[in-house]
């Protein structure tokens, strides 16, 4: 008999998995919530640190699940544990009997109509970090100017923020920003461009190339400064403050637009999941691992495995490694339980 | 004017909108690599004047996309040279102060 | 501006405020500066909106000055607020409403406190039972008075006799809201509207027919800051926040400034005139300032009260010019005359801005 590996995700991790899992010789159902597959990144314009499209990526992961069966627009409802493993129950009426499940639930972006004082939803031209992709993909939008003269982009937006209910590190936003930051200056030379950083953590390959090349050729200024506050002048810009801490000072600045760094945060569903599966939540509310050295794909309960931001924030190659891991360690699982 | 025995206060906000940066800008021109400078502070902990006379290429070059006036800082420079061995991203110090004071002259 | 994202905001931060039955206490400073404004309250709650607005001589100050000036520790304050509570449970009230920004501060921070720290309460209670031996109820509900005012803005609206509108143009007059720094920087959920969009004044220039004024200081303080006043070498910071405050409202010409501190009217008010001496400079126009309201003059304009009845010739800043656009009749000579009118005499007038 061929056995059921159901995956529930259907962005980076869930592909890369299905991929896998369906050509280990698995009947893989792929379970996503939203009417598409490729989860966050789908919606992305281009990828850190060789500015990679995502379109051309995402529509090679999806072909690249032919035989999989995928439902869209689809939950899962329950889950219950049975001699053969698990009986999922979904939101189209369709019960599978899996012999293991792979979580790749993801995360959810921070809302940052939350963080009141940046005016995300109230001032014209506050944007987040996933508008400007989507601007970036030919979505038009109002809120960046023809010709702006001076663009912000605020790091840390609800991460690394107590207040917030999130003290993770979001990960990529330092070097997200940078890469907004280059592809704006490339867009709008004249333009000036600041960072509002609290630190640069810029930890991966390249990353660190890609911060040199945005200060020596792109002259992009770096204000190490959270942002308190952002009010809208006469003349419908933005007035922003910060303290110049490199400096001792307070700071203003006026500018065209404003970009906040949204963050990854916990995606609120794990919630209803764990409940239902019966999976520990960690101390920072992500799913809890066996372990978070070696065993971070395996969840507490035998079957259960775990792949991408479902467990913390990742970044792209470390959600893909882990999907293709957890896969591995799906197909041994199994050989084990024969 | 009536003296009430306080006036406005002068603010210590840094204006980036409204700042003069011309300083600054026609250094980069001379030394490009001086944007690369990341706030580490090795120049500055290894200045020979800087605990005596508070010089530190990091402030000077700070103080100048500031709007601050360094001139008093640059002329405490002996132009030793030990910036410039530790500065990480090898950033030209000394030919960096030189071209200052040239654009202060 | 998005006006839909700030309603969603002002959704979020909306709080219960009961209709009647208030028990109510007075500010400290508020007599002095704007001497009908108490008054004003009382006699718009009581006598035009019919409820039951409680006072008693009784009552003291909240301690809330002391407290901000670092005079006296916040266990005292603690205790002479929980006496306040005493004096309301004695009455047979459980809704409190104070007259003060600081005092709501004040008594949301107390109760707050012991909410987290219920030892805190028991010391308390028995810090006043050695004291006075008194015990209290804590209220039910805790509103400022601008809440209430809040609350009652459109019953106030349908008894207009005046709007914010000017009278000439028919266009809406701007009106730069300012709320007091302790109303909900501290507990954004106490406050309508919350601490960064607050709608408590705003509500009320909406419903009256005025149009708020969003500009880029508009968080900032007053420059009042208790000690940055009360001692003298200080009080540069103080002016110098106003002042910052008047440059970055400057351009959208607002037609008067409503707040609802005791403490932000004033400076708003008289700081304008050492503003004027000291740089040569007015923000109103044709030399004139900004005229600054509390909230219950306001409502006393817009209900027709007469303005020399509200006090307004306490103002530093002339109040004429709004007047005259609301359309308010007025008589400048009872400007300066007492209830029983008898001359009051004419305060000596500054040459460095335009007053009546």
């Amino acid at each position: 008999m061929k056995q059921n590996i159901v995956i529930i995700g259907g962005g980076i991790a869930g592909l890369e998995a299905a991929k896998q899992i369906h050509n280990l010789g698995y009947q893989t159902f792929l379970v996503e919530k939203s009417d598409h597959l490729g989860g966050h990144v789908a919606s992305w314009h281009r990828l850190f640190p060789d500015m990679i499209a995502t379109k051309p990526l995402i529509k090679d992961m999806i072909s690249a699940i032919k035989g999989v069966t995928v439902f869209l627009e689809t939950q899962v409802n329950d889950v219950e544990g049975v001699r053969e493993g698990y009986r999922l129950s979904l939101s189209n009426g369709i019960n599978i009997t899996a012999q293991a499940v792979l979580v790749a639930s993801g995360f959810q972006l921070f809302e940052a109509q939350r963080k009141e004082e940046y005016g995300y939803g109230i001032y014209d031209h506050v944007i987040t970090n996933a508008d400007l992709e989507a601007w970036m993909n030919g979505n038009k939008d109002q809120r960046i100017p023809a010709a702006p003269k001076a663009i912000g982009f605020v790091h840390c937006v609800g991460s690394r923020d107590l207040k917030a209910g999130n003290s993770q590190c979001s990960k990529v936003c330092c070097m997200t920003a940078i890469k907004q930051a280059i592809e704006m200056k490339e867009r709008f030379p004249n333009a000036e461009v600041y960072c509002f950083y609290m630190d640069l953590r810029l930890f991966g390959k390249k990353y660190e190339d890609f911060y040199i090349n945005a200060q020596r050729d792109f002259g992009i200024h770096f204000v190490r400064g959270r942002v308190s506050e952002v009010s809208e002048t006469i003349d419908g810009r933005l007035q922003v403050k910060a303290e110049d801490t490199l400096i001792g000072r307070p700071l203003k600045v006026q500018l065209d637009t404003l970009v906040l760094m949204s963050g990854m945060c916990c995606n609120p569903l794990i919630q209803k999941l764990a409940e239902q599966a019966r999976l520990e939540i960690d101390s920072d509310g992500f799913l809890k691992s066996r372990d978070n050295i070696t065993n971070i794909i395996e969840s507490g309960r035998e079957g259960i495995f775990f792949a991408g931001a479902c467990t913390g924030t990742k970044t792209v190659p470390e959600t893909v490694a882990e999907a293709r891991a957890a896969a591995l360690s799906i197909h041994n699982y199994l050989l084990q339980n024969d | 004017m009536i003296d009430f025995g306080f006036t406005l206060s002068k603010s210590s906000t840094v204006d980036l909108t409204t700042l003069d940066r011309s300083r600054y800008d026609q250094l980069i021109k001379l030394v490009p690599t001086a944007r690369m400078c990341m706030n580490c502070g090795s120049c500055g902990a290894t200045c020979t004047v800087g605990e005596y006379k508070g010089m530190s290429v990091r402030k000077v070059l700070y103080g100048i996309q500031r709007g601050e006036d360094v001139k008093a800082m640059l002329s405490s420079c002996m132009l030793c040279g030990k910036c410039t061995m530790v500065c990480p991203r090898g950033i030209n110090t000394r030919n960096l102060i030189l071209n200052l004071c040239k654009i202060y002259d | 501006m998005i006006k839909d994202g700030k309603q969603k905001i002002w959704a979020d931060y909306q709080k219960e405020i009961p209709d009647d039955h208030w028990y109510y206490v007075r500010s400290c400073i508020r007599q002095n500066f704007f001497p009908a404004s108490e008054k004003m309250f009382l006699e718009i709650t009581r006598n035009v909106l019919g409820k039951d607005i409680y006072e008693t001589p009784h009552h003291t100050t909240c301690g809330g000055i002391a407290y901000h000036a670092d005079t006296i520790p916040q266990e005292t304050a603690m205790t002479m607020i929980a006496r306040q509570f005493a004096l309301m449970t004695e009455a047979g009230y459980e809704n409190y409403c104070p007259s003060c920004i600081t005092s709501f501060g004040n008594y949301v921070e107390t109760l707050e406190t012991w909410r987290e720290f219920p030892e805190l309460e028991a010391k308390i209670r028995e810090n006043l039972w050695k004291a006075c031996k008194r015990e209290f109820n804590k209220p039910k509900y805790l509103a400022h008075t601008s809440d209430l005012i809040y609350h009652w803005r459109d019953e106030i609206r349908k008894k207009a006799k005046h709007l914010l509108i000017n009278k000439e143009t028919g266009e809406p007059l701007r009106i730069v809201e300012h709320i007091g720094c302790h109303y909900s920087k501290m507990f954004p959920h106490k406050g309508v509207g919350g601490a960064e969009y607050p709608y408590v004044l705003a509500g009320m220039v909406e419903s009256w027919g005025g149009q708020v004024i969003d500009y880029p200081e508009r968080r900032h303080c007053c420059g009042f800051g208790f000690r940055q006043y009360l001692v003298k070498a200080n009080r540069g910071y103080s002016v110098s926040n106003t002042h910052k405050k008047f440059e970055s409202m400057e351009p959208y010409k607002p037609d008067a400034i409503i707040t609802n501190c005791p403490g932000c009217p004033y400076f708003l008010d008289r700081w304008q005139y050492v503003i004027a001496e000291q740089t040569g400079k007015t923000y109103g126009e044709n030399g004139y300032g900004i005229p600054v309201f509390t909230y219950e003059e306001i409502a006393g304009l817009v209900l027709g009260y007469d303005p020399w009845d509200l006090g307004l010739q306490l103002h530093q800043v002339a109040v004429e010019p709004l007047l005259n656009k609301m359309g308010v009749e007025y008589d400048p000579k009872a400007k300066y005359l007492g209830l029983n009118k008898e001359d009051l005499m004419r305060p000596e007038m500054p040459n460095s801005i335009k007053c009546c």
